[in-house]
């Protein structure tokens, strides 16, 4: 289980105009590990988020995902791998007309075979869980940034994910909500046995990584925590 | 079944994308509801005028009408031997007859002197001819001769008739010709055919259109026993009778000069045609805001397909938004509809009514158009790819 990706070569574009942006990436994430992925933008962090997240099809090289090979894999076996992947994202993406409660819904509502009033107390538990017990019925309007990345994370979170991706979740937050956000992510994925994959440019939050691996031009390396910080 | 079905609701997304956003939504629905209006004007005008080209059938008391083959409609009625609604009466189930000259005359307006041509009815006084009693109580009148029945509903091109009438005077004009007076007021109305209606005597009648045979009438009315139904008897009726006559039951006499002025004229196509330029109208608002709806929350639709749900169920999203608008835009359409067929009929006075028929039509139209803009609103769903929101 986990992540194991192994020779993962990918480019855009055609013919002459490719550009290769993965060069023989291999990366191994266990379940219950939290590892953040760093580097300069446009190195291909996000290109390997997708890949990992069933959201793009895999050119070349192996993606197993949670037991599943997605090299060759359709439309429709990604789109239900997706339900047991939770993801949040740069600019949290809450439905706008939906309330907190509503959003954390749209992701019980993955789950099968619970009643709609269990789906809605699996929202209101998650909402209490981040902190957010008190602004159940209010619109993503009308909540700070380190509320509606609070919402997205329980959003996330309550369709149960074995594995986390979570994509500069910190780039719109001050630095102390930011902390919070994350530290809150940490333990609530612990709890659950669920691996992280974090992309951050944050320096502030390295230290809470099991791992650090860092990206540069497609390629992989890992990195020891202290020399970053 | 219908517990598990209510355990397995969904959050109501379509309803909320459209509630949230109430100034998008009162504006889809006064698009929907002005096309929904504008459907049932047009269509309550097509009907309302072929209705009112039989004002003056639907007043015959018949249940099966005489005609000759040769007529194709109340504006040029063609003769037949009275003689065949005598052999009609030998038929058991024959309760009375009644015949009926009919004909269009020349009346001149008794101040500009200026003629018009005027239905003219004649039939024997004595004999039942119109449902309304209100005729009967003045057919005494007529039995002197030149003396005529005056719609007071007739335009006013013939003259001050019935002003003039009911201040008392006594109301003389020229009709082809011949001096006649009017004798009483009737509540008709003018048909497609005719400007104005008048009833006169069959000897009156005859004296008036010398050119018609006193043998000869252009209506038979035919009023049968209670427990007889008037299909089988017009179908034996034709059987007996020489073929120089048509029998028609009283509902067949009105269609057919309906269908007269359905087919033979463009007041038809006319109204069709706005009621589907309402159509056309609607759906291009629809398609407006279904599909600015859908590319402003296309980022919020490409998270739910991250998030694993399925694109049919985001097609089922928009055709539920589609369906909502066609339901609560109907609702002001028909309401406003039946506000604007009272106006009418009291502007008009043409029998513009609600029916079932026009309502479920127009219905059927809102629902068409709204579920084809949210299909055509779908394909923009396609471009929502859940690999760019990172």
């Amino acid at each position: 289980m986990g992540i194991v990706v192994s020779g993962l070569c990918h480019s855009y574009g055609k013919g002459t105009m490719a550009r290769q942006v993965l060069q023989d990436v291999d990366l191994r994430i266990d379940p219950g590990e939290v590892v953040l992925l760093t580097g300069p933008s446009g190195c291909g962090k996000t290109t390997l988020l997708t890949l990992v997240g069933a959201l793009r099809q895999v050119q070349q090289g192996s993606v197993r995902v949670l037991g599943q090979e997605l090299a060759g894999a359709g439309r429709a076996s990604r789109q239900r791998l997706r339900r047991r992947i939770g993801m949040i994202f740069q600019g949290h993406n809450l439905l706008r007309c939906l309330s907190a409660e509503q959003n954390v819904q749209m992701g019980a509502d993955l789950l099968p075979g619970l009643s709609y009033r269990a789906r809605r107390d699996l929202a209101r538990q998650w909402l209490r869980a981040v902190g957010l017990g008190d602004h159940l019925g209010k619109l993503p309007h009308d909540l700070s940034g380190g509320q509606k990345q609070r919402v997205a994370i329980a959003r996330a979170l309550a369709a149960e994910p074995q594995l986390l991706l979570a994509d500069e979740p910190t780039a719109a937050l001050d630095s102390r909500s930011g902390r919070d956000v994350v530290e809150l992510l940490r333990s609530l994925a612990r709890e659950q046995g669920c691996a992280v994959l974090m992309v951050t440019h944050d320096p502030r939050i390295l230290d809470v990584a099991d791992r650090l691996l860092r990206m540069e031009d497609g390629r992989l390396s890992e990195s020891v925590p202290e020399a970053v910080g | 079944m219908a517990w598990r079905i209510w355990q397995g609701r969904r959050i109501p997304l379509a309803w909320l994308m459209l509630t949230r956003q109430p100034v998008r939504l009162a504006v889809a629905l006064a698009g929907i509801a002005f096309a929904g209006i504008l459907m049932f004007m047009q269509l309550g005008f097509r009907d309302g005028l072929f209705d009112a080209s039989v004002t003056v059938h639907r007043q015959f008391d018949a249940d099966l009408v005489l005609m000759s083959p040769r007529t194709m409609s109340s504006i040029g009625m063609a003769s037949f031997p009275r003689r065949r609604l005598v052999q009609a009466m030998a038929d058991p189930a024959v309760r009375g007859i009644t015949p009926v000259n009919w004909g269009l005359l020349l009346w001149r307006n008794p101040d500009s002197r200026i003629n018009r041509s005027i239905l003219t009815i004649g039939f024997e006084p004595g004999d039942p001819l119109f449902l309304d009693p209100a005729l009967a109580a003045q057919a005494e009148g007529l039995t002197m001769k030149g003396r005529v029945l005056f719609d007071e509903r007739s335009r006013a091109e013939f003259g001050p008739i019935a002003e003039r009438f009911r201040a008392g005077e006594v109301v003389e004009t020229e009709v082809a010709g011949t001096r006649v007076r009017v004798a009483g007021l009737l509540n008709l109305g003018p048909s497609f055919g005719a400007d104005g209606n008048m009833i006169t005597s069959r000897d009156t009648f005859l004296e008036l259109s010398p050119g018609t045979p006193p043998g000869s009438i252009e209506l038979g009315l035919i009023r049968l026993l209670p427990d007889a139904d008037p299909e089988t008897v017009a179908q034996r009726l034709q059987r007996q009778l020489p073929p120089d006559v048509t029998v028609f039951t009283k509902a067949g006499f009105e269609e057919f000069e309906k269908t007269y002025w359905r087919t033979s004229t463009a007041i038809g196509f006319i109204f069709t045609l706005g009621a589907a330029m309402g159509f056309v109208v609607g759906c291009v608002i629809v398609y407006q805001i279904l599909s600015s709806d859908v590319s402003d929350h296309l980022p919020e639709y490409a998270t739910l397909m991250a998030m694993g749900y399925p694109l049919p169920s985001l097609l089922r999203v928009v055709g539920r938004e589609g369906l909502l608008l066609a339901v609560l835009g109907y609702l002001p359409a028909y309401a406003a509809g039946l506000g604007l067929y009272a106006l009418v009929r009291s502007g008009t006075n043409l029998p513009v009514f609600m029916n079932l028929d026009r309502a479920l039509v127009v219905l059927v139209m809102i629902l068409v158009m709204c579920l084809a803009s949210s299909a055509l609103a779908m394909r923009r769903l396609a471009d929502a790819d859940p690999a760019e929101i990172f």
